[in-house]
């Protein structure tokens, strides 16, 4: 008789924790996490408020830096793939064509620096304070965003003072901006992760960049180098470069097609395991960090 | 169902591995490890484990405000940590039935190239609050914070007493109905704290708040919790009504002299020694200490300071250990030791312990109870009896006089 009541109580006391009590104990998959990230939302935008601040506070320096760095890198890889080199510039002033994959090429470079560095950066906030990890890598592409604005507020005049004016290509910018974010964070989020617990991952990124902006084609065509388009391909990036160089030059470059394509799938493959390398080892970030 | 407690901890468990001398956090590291160990044909573990917590198993009931005491390393900061959330626990289970906010730390993310508007935002996000409900409880923090002149000022100009009274007067203004507090009034000027304590006090009688509260600082223990739980070795060692609880961990610590071994001070400080030349002292009589603190990375120690507290938990003093030339800086394995002596130690009868505040790498860092030592009563002068130690106060004073007497005219 005793029993019985005390089980009802037990029952009554499981069905009224698990509408509103929060339950963690090790392991448990987290169900509530996707919600609590969109609770959080507030906080990825402060964060990337507060970057964005941050960087431009000390107004004449920061955007002198957004812009500087990549005007001097176009320059010179201007000069050595139509100089030096004399890739085939198809008709249109070689210089452009570096800009406007430069353009793309540091889009994902912020990004991907910026998510990558992102937990080391704010290890203070993780070692004291709750909130779903992913708001930091998230929150870490706004900069790179304002800083590519910034950049394409100046590109688009210049291009169109070599006389290539907008066309209905640019209308699929925001496709190849969204393309370079999804490879961004999902790279971003694996050098994220890893780097908590192997901090030799921080060298890895730049690595990895110096060498991509060579095997991405910033500072050159493709569409004139059929034999080496579809190796060029597997590197998600190359369509991203191309499809803004396709969109800011009016369609005078070409756009191929299976290219993009591969890179969208690279892109979603990255951004899906990436979240779930970063999911697995999350809940040990306060510990390791 | 308002039966049902707002925290509940069932055989909650925290263990955390210490690797020991090969410290694997570079990838190069674990991977020479890993064919050190493929080449010896077995795995050598120079790991160890440590049970933060251990078995532990507590409800708390809606409005109640819980102190939790312990020396250092007794699994305080684990539990709240687990409780916000922060880690996870490796065995066991936490239900919290409401909003939890956790304030661990006061100041957290603050960036002290954001003003202070900006900063209180910030902050209210990073602590859980809305864009609205910050917005709503703006001129209430600043008022509280004695902060309006300097809204639009970074707060790297502000000065420290305005950066925490600043800090505390967001966190203050949470509304959760589960609020876990670490220590964060260790900080601050006696004024601000006793506002603050106040604030504290308020929220909790007016809207059954339920607060859970870690300090060093057993007074405010009794004044403000209803109950306290006393850990020690990462387990329960005595749970009830406040002051119970907290005699019995002064009668517990009175019997128990030494701090551990070594003493992560930092990620990248280790205390190595700590060391009085005698536990009891008399007063007025000299007392010499050691200190070696070792650097796992090199690191720049800016300040460091012995701090001085009875077994109240409160201050009595402290001694300054900074060094004129500015920082110290040590190189990767470097031991800095430092000999002292405090010349005529100005305390009156009774138990102390010694603490460390540390500020290295610009992270700012108390370790208390690491010595505890006794004085006993000075010797009284020239055979005059002695003054019972109720009427002595707290300090020491010894001077010199002279006297005259000028007869009537």
């Amino acid at each position: 008789m005793v029993k019985t009541v005390i089980s009802r109580v037990n029952n009554i006391a499981e069905d009224t924790s698990a509408s509103h009590a929060l339950v963690f104990e090790h392991g448990r998959a987290d169900a509530r996490y996707w919600h609590d990230l969109w609770r959080f939302r507030e906080l990825a935008g402060f964060l990337a408020w507060r970057d964005i601040k941050v960087r431009y506070k000390q107004a004449s320096l920061g955007v002198a830096w957004a812009v500087l760095q990549p005007v001097i890198q176009t320059l010179l890889l201007t000069f050595v793939f139509g100089k030096l080199a004399k890739m085939p510039a198809g008709g249109l002033p070689y210089f452009l064509i570096v800009l406007c994959g430069n353009l793309a090429w540091q889009l994902f470079t912020a990004a991907f620096n910026g998510a990558g560095n992102s937990l080391v950066g704010n290890s203070h906030l993780i070692s004291k304070v709750y909130f779903p990890r992913l708001v930091v890598p998230i929150s870490a592409l706004a900069l790179a965003l304002v800083d590519f604005g910034v950049m394409l507020l100046l590109t688009v005049p210049t291009v169109a003072f070599y006389g290539i004016l907008p066309t209905w290509q640019i209308f699929y910018l925001p496709l190849f901006v969204l393309l370079a974010l999804v490879i961004a964070l999902g790279a971003g989020l694996w050098i994220a992760a890893l780097t908590v617990k192997y901090r030799d991952f921080r060298f890895i990124t730049p690595f990895v960049l110096q060498i991509g902006v060579f095997v991405t084609p910033v500072g050159y065509r493709t569409d004139f180098l059929p034999n080496w388009r579809d190796l060029l391909s597997l590197n998600p990036l190359s369509a991203v470069v191309d499809g803004m160089r396709w969109c800011l030059l009016g369609g005078r470059t070409n756009l191929y097609m299976p290219g993009v394509a591969v890179s969208a799938l690279i892109g979603a493959i990255l951004l899906g395991t990436g979240l779930w390398y970063f999911r697995q080892t999350e809940r040990r970030f306060a510990d390791e960090i | 169902m308002s039966e049902l407690p707002v925290i509940s901890v069932e055989n909650l468990s925290k263990r955390y591995i210490i690797g020991h001398e090969t410290r694997q956090d570079t990838l190069r590291d674990r991977l020479s490890h890993g064919i050190a160990c493929l080449l010896r044909g077995r795995r050598t573990i120079i790991e160890e484990e440590f049970w933060a917590l251990r078995d532990m198993s507590f409800d708390i009931r809606s409005g109640e405000v819980v102190g939790v005491i312990g020396r250092n390393g007794a699994g305080k900061s684990t539990l709240l940590k687990i409780l916000s959330r922060i880690t996870e626990p490796t065995a066991g289970r936490v239900t919290l039935r409401g909003r939890v906010a956790s304030l661990l730390e006061v100041g957290t993310g603050f960036h002290p190239e954001l003003t202070g508007r900006e900063n209180i935002y910030l902050n209210g996000a990073i602590l859980g609050m809305s864009r609205l409900e910050i917005a709503r409880k703006f001129d209430e923090i600043v008022a509280f914070a004695e902060v309006e002149r300097f809204l639009d000022t970074p707060v790297k100009r502000y000065s420290s007493g305005m950066y925490v009274r600043l800090a505390f007067a967001v966190a203050a203004h949470l509304e959760p109905e589960i609020l876990i507090v670490d220590e964060v009034l260790a900080v601050g000027d006696q004024q601000f704290q006793e506002k603050c304590l106040g604030k504290i006090r308020q929220v909790t009688r007016q809207d059954a708040r339920t607060v859970l509260y870690v300090s060093h600082n057993l007074k405010s223990i009794e004044q403000l919790c209803d109950r306290a739980i006393y850990l020690k070795n990462g387990r329960i060692a005595g749970i009830g009504p406040a002051s119970e609880v907290v005699s019995q961990f002064i009668h517990a610590s009175s019997a128990n002299h030494l701090a551990p071994a070594e003493v992560r001070l930092s990620p990248k400080l280790v205390l190595k020694r700590f060391t009085l030349d005698k536990l009891e002292c008399l007063g007025g009589g000299k007392l010499s200490y050691q200190l070696q603190i070792t650097a796992n990375e090199s690191v720049s120690i800016q300040e460091i300071f012995i701090l001085v507290q009875n077994l109240q938990g409160e201050r009595v003093g402290l001694l300054d250990l900074r060094r004129l030339g500015g920082a110290r800086r040590l190189a990767a394995g470097a031991t800095l030791g430092i000999k002292g002596d405090i010349v005529s130690c100005p305390l009156v009868e009774g138990d102390y312990v010694l603490g460390l505040f540390m500020h290295a790498d610009n992270e700012q860092r108390e370790h208390r109870d690491l010595i505890q030592f006794h004085v006993h009563p000075a010797a009284s002068r020239d055979g005059l009896p002695a003054i019972v130690t109720q009427s002595l106060g707290v300090a020491l004073i010894s001077g010199d006089y002279h006297e005259e007497i000028y007869r009537a005219p």
